[in-house]
């Protein structure tokens, strides 16, 4: 696509410099594409692509790599942030982020993000709760809520048996090397805008060397949730939010001031 | 630069730094942790990165990291941790990223104990972990080989953009001994074009060992398996010791080998013609070499600290052209150079054929052995 550029004409919408030409892969009414872009349009905003370096999960989001004009690494299932690590103590200067989703991040990887936390690491993570495994087909999630039904709670999440949503914000918050720690959501227009201020907090973070940093973001899942995109909008609002409180849970006093 | 009485593990960690390693991601672990405690040390004071994981499972993913941005990186390790890194060693392989895992190898399986072992041969040599790969082995068997090796696996590790294991056991990783360290090498200024370094006026580039299309990953595997022959082709390395006029051929490698080597000296003095073989490059491994010895010489013995693991590829070689028998020590126990040397005069003396299962003769001589040392 190329964008109009005669005089007599202003560009208020394009594709973001950071974001490719491609067709998604995401389901209908998936919030994973709404979350790519605002990473995108933060990225071109700070004008950081051409030093960026992007990890991906595993996960829906494996294919994230696709969707982003800027170098990319893909990890394994829960390792991004060491992976992330690894990419950020030789190359210090560069902006290194994850996007990861509950599976990967809450689950297999829970050593590798408290750790990356622990140390202050100067990375940023994206971090997806959609409440499910999306790539494997529905299973139950650590972020699963009590009596939700999935392929692996077929009778809805029973917490006698499999314990309790896991509320990772409010855990990262307690370590002394977080910098910024937010919990936003994806389900209207306003929570859309304030979560890309979040992305773009937490990159700020980043670029001021202040530590580690990660923003929350409650997604919709329509095909496993098994409900139409808009009902899973409202299951956000509804059912979401009530366990997993939106809020800032960690803001370094030195970002207190910014206004973005 | 002279010689200087050198700790193994500390020894291999200067050696990785000079060689050019810019970082360091590990986890402590005996008899390896001293490697991990000098890079601590060290790393800093170069302006270079170390960091203590949480894990070996995080370590070898932090090594995976650095190595996509074309920097020299590593990692050292003894066998349940290398066990834990074995996922991150698939990817970087199946990546086609260089890097260099060092282990120091101890008793098992399992826990085990801390004594030094050669029972991870077949997790290094074969592979390890999963799908379709094919690490570089180097088994250097003094202090000083180590060095020269580990200097030598970060240049095969960039050159094949392949991983590259050291393998020695907790005695070298221990010992002290006369040892000359090489001179400290320039950076590279520029990271090769296929690195992830920001996509600064250029296309971007993706790292990945996703293939999601069979058809890619078969084209991959192809890829990989052309390399490996071409590695097979061009980097054999192994030493020899009185094998010229040799009728009887010791094999072992690392402290085996080493080893090996004072009770032959102690044979030839008896007049037994025994040499000995020593693969370096355990992969890829010495098939021909191997196979020509095999051509000459009456009998071979196989000496290892494990259950006979590289026996079984030595006996595939020599295809029983002449009878190969096995002497090994297990878990964590070095063998003397006097059991050698009993086992080299047994082998010299003994006409008769292999009955069966070279691993089923040697047990029952072994557990004599050790029902005499209780």
């Amino acid at each position: 696509m190329v964008a109009p550029t005669t005089p007599e004409t202003k560009v208020v919408f394009k594709r973001p410099e950071s974001f490719t030409d491609v067709t998604t892969h995401y389901c209908p009414g998936c919030t994973h594409g709404v979350a790519h872009r605002l990473v995108a349009e933060v990225i071109d905003e700070m004008g950081l692509r051409e030093k960026t370096i992007g990890v991906a999960p595993v996960g829906c989001s494996v294919f994230a790599y696709k969707y982003f004009n800027m170098d990319f690494v893909e990890a394994a299932h829960g390792r991004a942030p060491a992976m992330a690590t690894g990419i950020k103590r030789v190359l210090p200067q560069k902006t290194i982020f994850t996007y990861q989703g509950d599976g990967d991040l809450a689950s297999i990887g829970m050593a590798e993000i408290m750790h990356a936390a622990a140390r202050g690491e100067n990375i940023s993570v994206i971090f997806i709760n959609n409440a499910i495994f999306g790539m494997t087909g529905g299973q139950m999630a650590p972020t699963t809520l009590p009596g939700m039904k999935t392929t692996s709670s077929p009778f809805g999440r029973d917490v006698e048996l499999t314990g309790f949503p896991i509320r990772m914000s409010e855990m990262l918050a307690t370590m002394d090397g977080a910098g910024y720690i937010v919990r936003r959501s994806l389900h209207d227009a306003k929570h859309i805008r304030q979560s890309k201020k979040a992305i773009r907090m937490a990159i700020e973070t980043q670029e001021r060397g202040l530590g580690f940093s990660m923003v929350e973001l409650l997604s919709s899942c329509p095909t496993n949730w098994k409900v139409a995109p808009d009902e899973a909008l409202k299951f956000i609002a509804e059912s979401m939010i009530p366990v997993f409180p939106l809020g800032d849970y960690k803001v370094r006093p030195e970002l207190a001031g910014l206004r973005v | 630069m002279a010689k200087e009485l050198l700790k193994g593990n500390e020894a291999f960690a200067e050696a990785a730094i000079r060689a050019g390693c810019e970082g360091f991601y590990g986890y402590p672990i005996t008899p390896s942790t001293e490697f991990l405690e000098y890079m601590a040390k060290r790393m800093p004071q170069l302006g270079r990165a170390f960091v203590q994981a949480e894990s070996e499972v995080a370590a070898i993913n932090m090594v995976y990291g650095g190595a996509c941005t074309g920097k020299r990186v590593m990692t050292a390790s003894s066998s349940p941790g290398v066990s834990l890194m074995m996922e991150g060693i698939s990817y970087i392989a199946g990546t086609e990223v260089p890097a260099v895992i060092v282990n120091v190898m101890r008793g098992g399986p399992g826990l085990g104990n801390i004594a030094p072992s050669q029972g991870d041969y077949h997790q290094m040599v074969k592979g390890g972990g999963h799908g379709d790969y094919f690490p570089i082995v180097l088994a250097p068997a003094s202090v000083q080989e180590a060095i020269d090796y580990i200097s030598l696996a970060f240049d095969l590790a960039d050159k094949y953009r392949n991983i590259v294991h050291v393998i020695v056991d907790g005695n070298m990783g221990q010992m002290m001994e006369p040892a000359e360290l090489p001179p400290m090498r320039e950076l590279p200024k520029d990271p090769p074009s296929w690195a992830v370094t920001g996509a600064e006026g250029r296309q971007p580039n993706f790292l990945s060992s996703i293939y999601i299309d069979p058809a890619d990953e078969e084209v991959t595997n192809i890829r990989l398996v052309k390399r490996w022959m071409e590695i097979e082709k061009n980097e054999i390395r192994y030493s020899e010791y009185l094998m010229e006029d040799a009728e009887f051929a010791v094999i072992g490698f690392g402290t085996a080998g080493r080893v090996a080597s004072s009770a032959i000296r102690a044979a030839r003095e008896e007049g037994v013609k025994v040499g000995l073989f020593r693969p370096i490059t355990l992969a890829p491994f010495p098939k021909k070499q191997i196979e020509e010895i095999s051509k000459r010489v009456k009998r071979i013995l196989v000496v290892e600290m494990n259950t006979g693991m590289m026996l079984d590829d030595v006996a595939a070689i020599v295809q029983g052209r002449v009878p190969v028998e096995f002497y090994g020590r297990l878990g964590g126990m070095t063998p003397f150079p006097d059991e050698i040397l009993d086992e080299i005069r047994r082998v010299a003396d003994n006409k008769a054929p292999i009955n069966g299962d070279a691993r089923a003769e040697w047990i029952s001589r072994l557990e004599k052995i050790v029902e005499e040392g209780r």
